[in-house]
């Protein structure tokens, strides 16, 4: 690197104390150094401390945390060191920050040209006019559409990834010499994202800034970053270019993080597949929406004529961005959003449409598995009670019977049974998920609609969950549905491939063949998007613009 | 196992696994003192509580009389004593009753929605809309003033508060992912109140209770004033306060000490509510 770092990190340490007055180390002694210009990586699983280090950069800790020792440096000044007020005039100028939720950063009842040129009014550093100038620069630069008037919106009016863009455009309008990202990108389609990066990317080069960029996607990071540093449990494991981590890994940890990323091509289901079996679940012309209901149909129409056949023992897959209706079509076959015409046959049965009306044997066949594993358990409940209840609701064992059954339950999802006895908020996202995953268990179901259960988890620990999917399928001759925005996670868990785009079901074909034979335009644009683990993929990447232009409302 | 050696040693909330800082404890103390006072009153009191017992009015504190005497020459000590069974049992006899209440149909409704929701929700905030005084002065004029009209009035009063507080709580649990898992589950109204969404809410919940408790001690004593609350010659504190407002002008200490009692009861509930003991959940130790 070159003779002088802009950001230098020694020794450093940083510490929280918990309820039991226990002190425990977060981050344990890092050192690593930043170039001028240089755009350097942490990666690493959640709770590996990435995020924790990138804040400290601009002196800033969460809530009960402290920084314990070390030295920071950012050019001549040692952050460490400053009080409180010399940080904040530090911040915005020489090192700014784009968060991980755009969405969650702006303020939604004020314009947005209020919002990005904000730095530039709380440290005067140049009159208003030339602010305004300056954010329509960046808004080009960025390449965002309408660079004029765009300030003159309000957050809500504009997509998801035109608000990561504009963050990141009020984090660059102090002209910082650092910019840290914080994951800007997990939040978004795979679409989305590659504007966004390329965006950023091209900024970044264009004005010469150094950057730090927080990831647990080692193929987003391979487009952007010059260096990645690879975080476990606080502690730096490896260092490296990017394609010497990519290329020759040295660390086992760095190691497994690379496997992760292998497609690991699913074996059809072993099962033979008769052919007059009756399918386990059967959709007919399915119609749902959501608001008011006028003249038997909702005002919001999303799903519109879905058909498909499930059989037994075979896993289908459902893809397609925010807002193609996937979710709604897993609410709508569990019943949650009632379907306002169609069929749902489960087993050759046909199915109420709204769950209010199906028998709880129906409703113990199809379980749900959610998203996000923190807001799907009760924080309120000990695990054991969340596991008991479908135990004791679909089974009516008692409480014995339900301890010793949930100690199974625990075990089938790979958890020491101890962990009954904790709250949800607890447990790590990864236990989360399996927790989300055991209770579904619990009802002995025959089918489960899995909705995006490894978008919100690490790439590591999303494929152990994947592996424990494929397992339970052996043990317990389950069939899935699941839906994923990830085609990889797709690719390998599932048989067959159904792309939604605005509520409709444009494609549908034998997961292994999707990437060479998918036909409609959409399929194709969502497939190029997905990164590669590849420093040149972004670089290379060239997408027919009609298509872009045709299936995205950027 | 553990339990046989938690048995061993002292049950204080940290050997229990509990977190109670020292406001929450101080808190405590203060409510159980009042609590023991309203209890054992009778036994405690150096005078009959309507006795004339000085022949001055606000008289200042003495051997005799330690917290002076009130505009007739009465015991202000033994007044106190005995205003702490109507203000503590009658304020805390209708803010249960307004709490469990509000809750507990804010979060049917909330669960409920629809026509439910609606009709509720605008019945009872017609019912704010009459003005609280005025309600209890029709109702004690139409049925007369006894312990369980006031009791029921005033919490028929602070009611479609908390329910607007409670409602406004569980709508927003009721979207939660773990509410819509149970319903998916088929689960029936009463277990997703009672166990998904009340757990959720019982931290603001106990906020909102300590804060009406203090609003039902003022309008208490609000009633007293206008005769339509506790009788004399027995009386509240609100009404101590009221009877010997004149003395304010003299430095009497008849109208000081009532309102310190006021003070510290409805003071020591907020700094208990605010510090309940939390269980430890770092278990690494």
């Amino acid at each position: 690197m070159t003779a002088a770092p802009l950001v230098s990190v020694r020794g450093l340490t940083i510490g929280a104390t918990t309820d039991a007055g226990r002190k425990v180390k977060i981050i344990k002694g890092v050192d690593f150094d930043i170039a001028p210009g240089e755009i350097v990586a942490l990666i690493g699983e959640s709770g590996s401390g990435k995020t924790t280090i990138a804040l400290s950069l601009m002196g800033h800790t969460r809530t009960g945390c402290e920084i314990t020792g070390g030295t920071i440096r950012l050019g001549d000044d040692d952050i460490t060191a400053m009080d409180e007020r010399a940080r904040s005039g530090l911040r915005g100028t020489a090192v700014s920050y784009v968060p991980q939720s755009a969405a969650a950063a702006f303020n939604p009842s004020q314009r947005i040209m209020q919002q990005v040129i904000e730095i530039s009014a709380i440290h005067k550093l140049m009159p208003r006019p030339e602010a305004e100038k300056k954010a329509v620069e960046l808004f080009r630069a960025l390449a965002l559409p309408d660079p004029e008037t765009i300030g003159h919106r309000y957050p809500h009016q504009v997509s998801g990834g035109q608000l990561q863009r504009l963050s990141a455009a009020m984090a660059l309008i102090g002209d910082p010499q650092l910019v840290i990202f914080d994951e800007p990108t997990t939040a978004l389609d795979v679409t989305t994202q590659i504007e966004v990066l390329r965006a950023f990317k091209s900024v970044m080069e264009k004005g010469g800034m150094a950057g730090v960029y927080v990831s647990h996607d080692l193929a987003v990071v391979a487009q952007i970053a010059d260096r990645i540093i690879v975080l476990k449990g606080g502690e730096i494991q490896e260092v490296g270019t990017t394609q010497q981590i990519l290329d020759a890994p040295a660390h086992p940890y760095t190691q497994e993080l690379l496997a992760a990323f292998e497609p690991v091509p699913h074996e059809l289901a072993q099962i033979e597949h008769r052919p007059h079996e009756r399918p386990i679940l059967e959709i007919q012309h399915l119609y749902a929406g959501y608001g008011p209901v006028r003249n038997g149909e909702p005002q919001l129409k999303i799903l519109k004529d879905v058909n498909f056949k499930l059989q037994r023992g075979r896993n289908l897959g459902v893809i397609g961005e925010s807002g193609s209706g996937k979710s709604t079509l897993a609410r709508a076959i569990a019943g949650i959003v009632p379907a306002y015409r169609g069929n749902i046959l489960f087993d050759g049965r046909e199915q109420h449409l709204s769950l209010a009306d199906r028998s709880k044997d129906d409703l113990r066949r199809a379980q749900m598995v959610f998203q996000l594993a923190d807001t799907a358990l009760n924080p309120a409940q000990s695990i054991e009670k969340i596991l008991g209840r479908p135990l004791y609701f679909y089974h009516g064992m008692n409480s014995r019977q339900r301890e010793a059954r949930v100690i199974e339950l625990l075990d089938m999802v790979r958890l020491p049974a101890a962990l009954r006895h904790r709250l949800p908020g607890e447990l790590s996202g990864g236990q989360k998920q399996r927790i989300n995953l055991a209770r579904a268990l619990a009802a002995e179901p025959e089918l489960i609609l899995c909705d995006e259960i490894t978008s919100a988890l690490d790439t590591v620990v999303a494929a152990a969950i994947l592996d424990l999917l494929k397992e339970l399928q052996r043990e317990l001759n389950l069939s899935y549905l699941f839906i994923s925005h990830d085609l990889s996670t797709v690719e390998s868990i599932c048989d067959d491939v159904l792309v939604m785009y605005k509520g409709e079901v444009v494609e549908a074909l034998p997961a292994a063949q999707m990437s060479r034979d998918a036909s409609h335009g959409y399929s194709r644009l969502l497939i190029s998007s997905v990164p590669q683990l590849d420093t040149g993929w972004l670089a290379g990447l060239e997408q027919d613009p009609e298509l872009v232009a045709a299936f995205s409302d950027r | 196992m553990s339990e046989k050696s938690l048995s061993l040693r002292l049950p204080t909330p940290r050997n229990l696994g509990y977190s109670f800082n020292w406001v929450g404890r101080i808190g405590l103390m203060i409510i159980l003192f009042w609590g023991a006072v309203a209890i054992f009153g009778p036994w405690l009191t150096p005078y009959p509580v309507g006795e004339i017992v000085d022949w001055d009015y606000f008289g200042p504190m003495s051997d005799k009389f330690w917290m002076g005497t009130d505009y007739l020459g009465r015991d202000i000590l033994s007044r106190i004593i005995m205003g702490a069974r109507y203000t503590v049992g009658i304020s805390l006899a209708s803010v249960t009753l307004a709490c469990t209440g509000g809750v507990i149909l804010g979060m049917v409704a909330a669960v409920a929605g629809g026509w439910f929701d609606t009709g509720l929700s605008r019945l009872l905030d017609a019912f704010n809309g009459i003005p609280s005084l005025l309600f209890g002065l029709v109702v004690v004029a139409a049925v007369g003033s006894s312990i369980p009209v006031l009791v029921l009035t005033l919490a028929a009063i602070y009611l479609p508060g908390s329910y607007r507080f409670a409602r406004a709580l569980a709508v927003n649990v009721n979207t939660m992912d773990f509410v819509t898992v149970a319903r998916a589950r088929g689960e029936r109204t009463p277990y997703l109140i009672l166990q998904e969404i009340f757990p959720n809410i019982l931290g603001p919940v106990l906020a909102d209770l300590g804060l009406r408790f203090v609003f039902i001690v003022l309008v208490l004593s609000g009633l007293s004033f206008l005769g339509l609350g506790v009788q004399p010659p027995n009386a509240d504190w609100g009404a101590l306060v009221r009877e010997n407002i004149e003395g304010l002008s003299l430095g009497a200490p008849a109208v000081v000490f009532p309102s310190i009692a006021i003070a510290s009861l409805t003071i020591s509930v907020n700094m208990f509510i605010d510090n309940l003991p939390t269980k430890i959940r770092d278990r690494s130790e």
